[in-house]
């Protein structure tokens, strides 16, 4: 009983770091904003999700694949965000070079 | 696990999956390539998130989607950051001019729009 | 009451599934931007590995994630960046007229006539009774594992052949003076940046699942294929971050891996031939070993097939005209058109 509600309140938080997360995709005014509020509330929300699931697994192992997955997720999401957002800084150049429309 | 549990589980899903609708108008709607980038990073971090809340009701092969899904968004970014570079082999970082962080992020944005 | 509300629950995420996989479908055909439609092609291939779960087709949905979103996708955004930089990426003006709606007529005659079949054809039993009582004999658990390596083998066969004439065909594609040069671009990162210690952190987890696929393959969802995929992923990524130059055509160790695969495969037909029970029919008692065999070569075999073909032919130098890397974006070459 316990371990259901604790899995109940996991995922429901993990739902609302969702629901923030992509709020602020939608709300914020510029890229890196945007990209700022993504990166870190989806992968508090991946966590919670995960935590959640984990009471419920089966086996000793499916916990240990879920926090290779968050582990992934945090290492992926971290980098990506570097690097996207510094791809972005030089963007309004590639975009140029490419003769598109600016 | 009780019923119930597994009724929230899909719904929480079906809640996740609706944010991911939300990511999905940031790729149509852009401005930046750095915006359509990260939106389907998103599809990929819920996609990951809808699999584990899915696995206790569907098996927990699941999980083994959600790690390929997370390895292979992460090439995908690379991929997106390499081709971005000027000759399609190189890093952001490499050409680093952070000495004005200010200018650059009004520009990087706005130049596109 | 609990049924009823999961029912529901599992009602309105199908839906809404159906309805992210249509608009990630329409969205990466009707829009102008090429790159939008990149990136909406990997997005529909997520969501589309999302159904095939719900379908409890969890092979497919590995071999979706891995090949439709994940590879397919940095084939793409690098065709993409390899367009723009030779000045040849162009918006294509919306169809209109009967260009548009002919094809539009067409797919939807298709559509039509899918949903017919369906509901014409009765339910499949699932595995199928013939499949149900050959599994035991196959070897493996996994009812995928056992058509693909056992019942059906041949076509895995052909399959691995296929992939293989696939990457010479690419590196086909290369300039004559560049044959001896390594594969693909010359990567180059900024030593220490956050790319390069990626490209080191990845590759050991990556390795992890990618072995993990395979070794789960013959009692569970996973084998040669996705696992290959995965490996494919970190080998790309691991050279992307200019952890190893990647070999030339030439190389021994990189010729030995790409047939290892298909000769295994090959060989073990071959001896089985020889021993009197025909070409690749596998005898009951050793089929496991003679499967995970075939698998695990296999599997390396793919690994390196599908990273070179992401990586492409063997190039000299990067650029087009110019020739040479230019490692800083403000450089005079980035600006130059072919």
């Amino acid at each position: 009983m316990w371990l259901d509600l604790s899995s109940f309140a996991l995922t429901a938080l993990g739902l609302f770091f969702f629901v923030a997360g992509t709020a602020g995709l939608l709300r914020f005014p510029d890229t890196f904003s945007r990209l700022h509020a993504l990166t870190k509330a989806d992968n508090l929300g991946l966590g919670c999700v995960a935590l959640g699931v984990a009471l419920q697994a089966a086996h000793w192992t499916d916990v240990l694949k879920l926090a290779l997955i968050w582990a992934l997720a945090l290492l992926a999401a971290g980098t990506v965000a570097q690097l996207v957002a510094r791809a972005a800084l030089s963007e309004p150049r590639a975009r140029k070079r490419a003769g598109e429309r600016p | 696990m009780s019923g119930w549990l597994g009724g929230w589980l899909l719904l929480c899903a079906a809640g996740v999956l609706a944010t991911l609708g939300a990511a999905l108008w940031r790729v149509w709607r852009g401005p930046a390539r750095a915006d359509r980038m990260m939106a389907a990073q998103l599809v990929g971090t819920g996609g990951v998130a809808v699999l584990l809340l899915l696995a206790p009701a569907q098996g927990w092969a699941a999980l083994d989607v959600a790690l390929v899904l997370a390895i292979l968004a992460a090439l995908a970014a690379v991929g997106f950051v390499k081709a971005s570079t000027p000759d399609g082999a190189g890093a952001p970082e490499e050409a680093d001019a952070p000495a004005d962080p200010a200018t650059d992020s009004a520009r990087g944005d706005r130049d596109v729009a | 009451m609990t049924g009823t509300m999961t029912g529901a629950a599992a009602l309105l995420l199908d839906l809404l599934l159906v309805a992210l996989v249509a608009f990630a479908g329409w969205a990466a055909l009707a829009g102008r931007g090429v790159f939008r439609a990149v990136v909406f092609f990997i997005a529909y291939g997520l969501l589309v590995a999302l159904g095939w779960v719900r379908l409890g087709a969890v092979n497919v949905a590995l071999a979706e994630a891995a090949i439709g979103a994940g590879l397919t996708g940095v084939l793409l955004l690098a065709t993409v960046g390899r367009l723009e930089r030779a000045g040849a990426a162009r918006d294509v003006p919306p169809v209109r007229g009967a260009a548009a709606w002919v094809p539009a007529l067409a797919g939807l005659g298709v559509t039509g006539a899918l949903v017919w079949a369906w509901f014409a054809l009765p339910l499949p039993e699932s595995p199928g009774p013939a499949l149900a009582e050959a599994l035991p004999r196959s070897g493996v658990e996994n009812p995928v594992t056992a058509v693909l390596l056992n019942f059906r083998s041949w076509d895995t066969l052909l399959e691995a052949i296929v992939l293989l004439a696939a990457l010479l065909g690419v590196w086909m594609l290369g300039r004559d003076g560049d044959w001896d040069a390594p594969l693909g671009l010359r990567q180059h990162v900024r030593p220490g940046g956050v790319m390069a210690g990626f490209g080191r952190v990845l590759p050991p987890l990556g390795l992890l699942v990618g072995v993990w696929l395979l070794w789960a393959g013959a009692d569970a969802p996973g084998g040669a294929f996705q696992g290959g995929t995965v490996l494919a992923a970190v080998i790309v990524v691991a050279l992307m971050a200019g952890v190893a130059t990647p070999p030339g055509v030439s190389a021994l160790p990189l010729r030995a891996a790409l047939v290892l695969g298909p000769g295994v495969f090959l060989g073990a037909g071959g001896v089985l031939a020889a021993l009197g029970g025909g070409f690749l029919t596998l005898p009951e008692a050793q089929a496991k070993v003679v499967i995970v065999a075939i698998e695990a070569a296999l599997t390396l075999s793919i690994a390196v097939t599908l990273a070179g073909l992401v990586l492409g032919p063997p190039t000299a130098a990067n650029g087009t005209a110019e020739g040479g890397a230019e490692p800083n974006a403000n450089g005079p070459a980035a600006g130059r058109r072919a």
